[in-house]
């Protein structure tokens, strides 16, 4: 009761209803862990229900993306899950919703199809701010034997719903006794994408992958954008990654050339770009799936990049 | 980093512009007298400035007394630099290591942007990787090291604060000061 009366906390509300009514095995389980059983059942947004969290949401139909004023503080509303009361919003503004999360988000990524499938390659620095929180993240998220997912942006926006996107291509694969197009694949994850716009979600990813239809690239964002395409690069390194592409691209690439040409741009572009760095990564995605083609410090080629240019070809 | 009867002090070369990588053969080091040098980190422009006019009132000084500048008149003079702009501050943070020019005892001193002088007996950081920078040199740090020593280690202790640090690299300088000799080295880094 005094937990109650000073902060609003109360037996009554869902999460401590085991103290009001002895709690069962059962019951803690749905209360606790609900995230188990349905992987979309998370703590937060979307929850049209609770109104603080839907009053903190970014109103992405205003066009300046501002956030929505509450008269809330987020530490100073009442926990609980039931409907609490809003006072007219009003011309009142929240100083500050409190509820500012900054993650990593500098990254190169990049993907192309050409003649022998898909080349996928990603470089592996994770960044907080200026510090480097690690040199040899995983980029490369290894959806299946057949499909391959890149991440940009927030580090646990794309292993986490990347990993959900994988247990749904298996689930699908059972389901329909075949395997599930990279079409279909990436607009699972651009429905996610959607459906979480304007809550924060972070993530500029690429959905590579071979299936009945041939060599399949896809780009898929967090604010639900979903295009497919012949060449891509994402992230703060993009453009310079861009440039060495761009360069030198074109279909009929031997598949050699052409993780190369991968290698080469994300190399590039590690160097001229501070938040990407560390391994460089090569996957092909080829007929019967994909392939690792190579993992290696880029700190190993700067010696034969530095000095063996790509030639000018004057036509 | 001060060492037996020998100084050093070392910089990286990147010159960049928030996570743009511009140029990889940037001196931020620069030489006022023949044991005396003076490393500006910080904004580029500044850095030119303050150089520039340091080396006048150097050179001023020597004019006019006719004799050589200490370590402790350097920083002195980084010092009333820096607070002549109190209020609209050089973004840059000084770091000095030299060897007296009589005694040839070793003196390093930092400084913040409005010129508060830190004296310290080891060694002093400064720069966007100032706290990794501090750790590794809290950590391979020992008084009394040979020229040679220290050039491992301030070299080691740079290099290895540059790789945790994303706009610190694209390789280093680093010089050891000795009472009869500087030897100046370029050392190889990471360049991501």
């Amino acid at each position: 009761m005094a937990l109650d009366s000073l902060c609003g906390f109360s037996t009554s509300q869902p999460a401590f209803k085991g103290f009001s009514s002895m709690c069962t095995l059962q019951n803690d389980l749905d209360v606790f862990t609900g995230n188990f059983k349905n992987n979309l059942q998370l703590m937060n947004p979307p929850a049209a229900h609770i109104p603080e969290l839907e009053a903190m949401k970014v109103d992405y139909k205003d066009p300046l993306h501002r956030e929505r004023k509450t008269p809330y503080g987020f530490y100073k509303t009442p926990l609980g899950y039931g409907p609490v009361e809003v006072p007219d919003v009003g011309a009142v503004t929240a100083p500050d919703s409190g509820l500012k999360i900054k993650m990593a988000h500098g990254t190169t990524t990049l993907g192309f199809k050409f003649k022998g499938g898909v080349i996928i390659a990603v470089d592996s620095r994770a960044t907080g701010g200026m510090f480097i929180g690690s040199q040899e993240v995983k980029k490369v998220i290894e959806i299946n034997d057949c499909l391959l997912g890149t991440m940009a942006g927030g580090a646990a926006d794309c292993t986490y719903w990347e990993r959900f996107l994988s247990k749904q291509c298996r689930l699908y694969e059972l389901r329909n006794r075949e395997k599930i197009s990279v079409a279909a694949a990436s607009k699972l994850l651009a429905n996610i994408c959607f459906h979480y716009k304007g809550y924060g979600l972070s993530m500029g990813t690429m959905i590579a992958g071979w299936d009945k239809r041939g060599p399949g690239l896809y780009y898929v964002d967090d604010d639900g954008r979903r295009a497919p395409g012949n060449l891509f690069s994402v992230g703060s390194g993009s453009t310079y990654a861009l440039g060495v592409l761009d360069g030198s691209y074109k279909w009929d690439l031997t598949d050699e050339e052409a993780q190369e040409l991968g290698r080469r741009a994300i190399f590039h572009a590690t160097h001229r770009d501070a938040a990407s760095g560390g391994v460089v990564r090569v996957y092909h995605v080829k007929e019967g799936g994909w392939e690792k083609i190579s993992e290696v410090d880029n700190d190993k080629y700067w010696e034969k990049y530095s000095g063996d240019k790509m030639p000018i070809v004057i036509n | 980093m001060k060492g037996k009867n020998c100084v050093a002090i070392a910089a990286d070369r990147r010159f960049g512009v928030q996570l743009q990588t511009i140029g990889t053969d940037m001196d931020k080091i620069f030489e006022i007298g023949p044991k005396l040098f003076v490393g500006i980190p910080g904004l580029a422009t500044d850095t030119q400035t303050v150089h520039e006019r340091l080396r006048f009132r150097t050179n001023v000084y020597e004019l006019r007394e006719n004799r050589p500048v200490t370590p402790q008149v350097l920083s002195a003079m980084v010092t009333n630099l820096l607070y002549e702009h109190r209020f609209g501050p050089y973004f840059v943070e000084p770091v000095i290591a030299g060897l007296d020019p009589k005694t040839n005892e070793p003196f390093v001193c930092g400084f913040d942007v409005i010129g508060c002088p830190c004296e310290p007996e080891d060694f002093i950081v400064s720069g966007t990787c100032e706290e990794q920078l501090l750790g590794m040199c809290e950590s391979l740090y020992e008084p009394n090291l040979e020229p040679d020593q220290l050039f491992e280690t301030i070299s080691q202790a740079l290099v290895n604060a540059c790789d945790r640090d994303a706009i610190s690299g694209w390789g280093a300088k680093v010089y050891i000061i000795e009472s009869d000799k500087v030897t100046i080295r370029k050392v190889r880094t990471r360049m991501d």
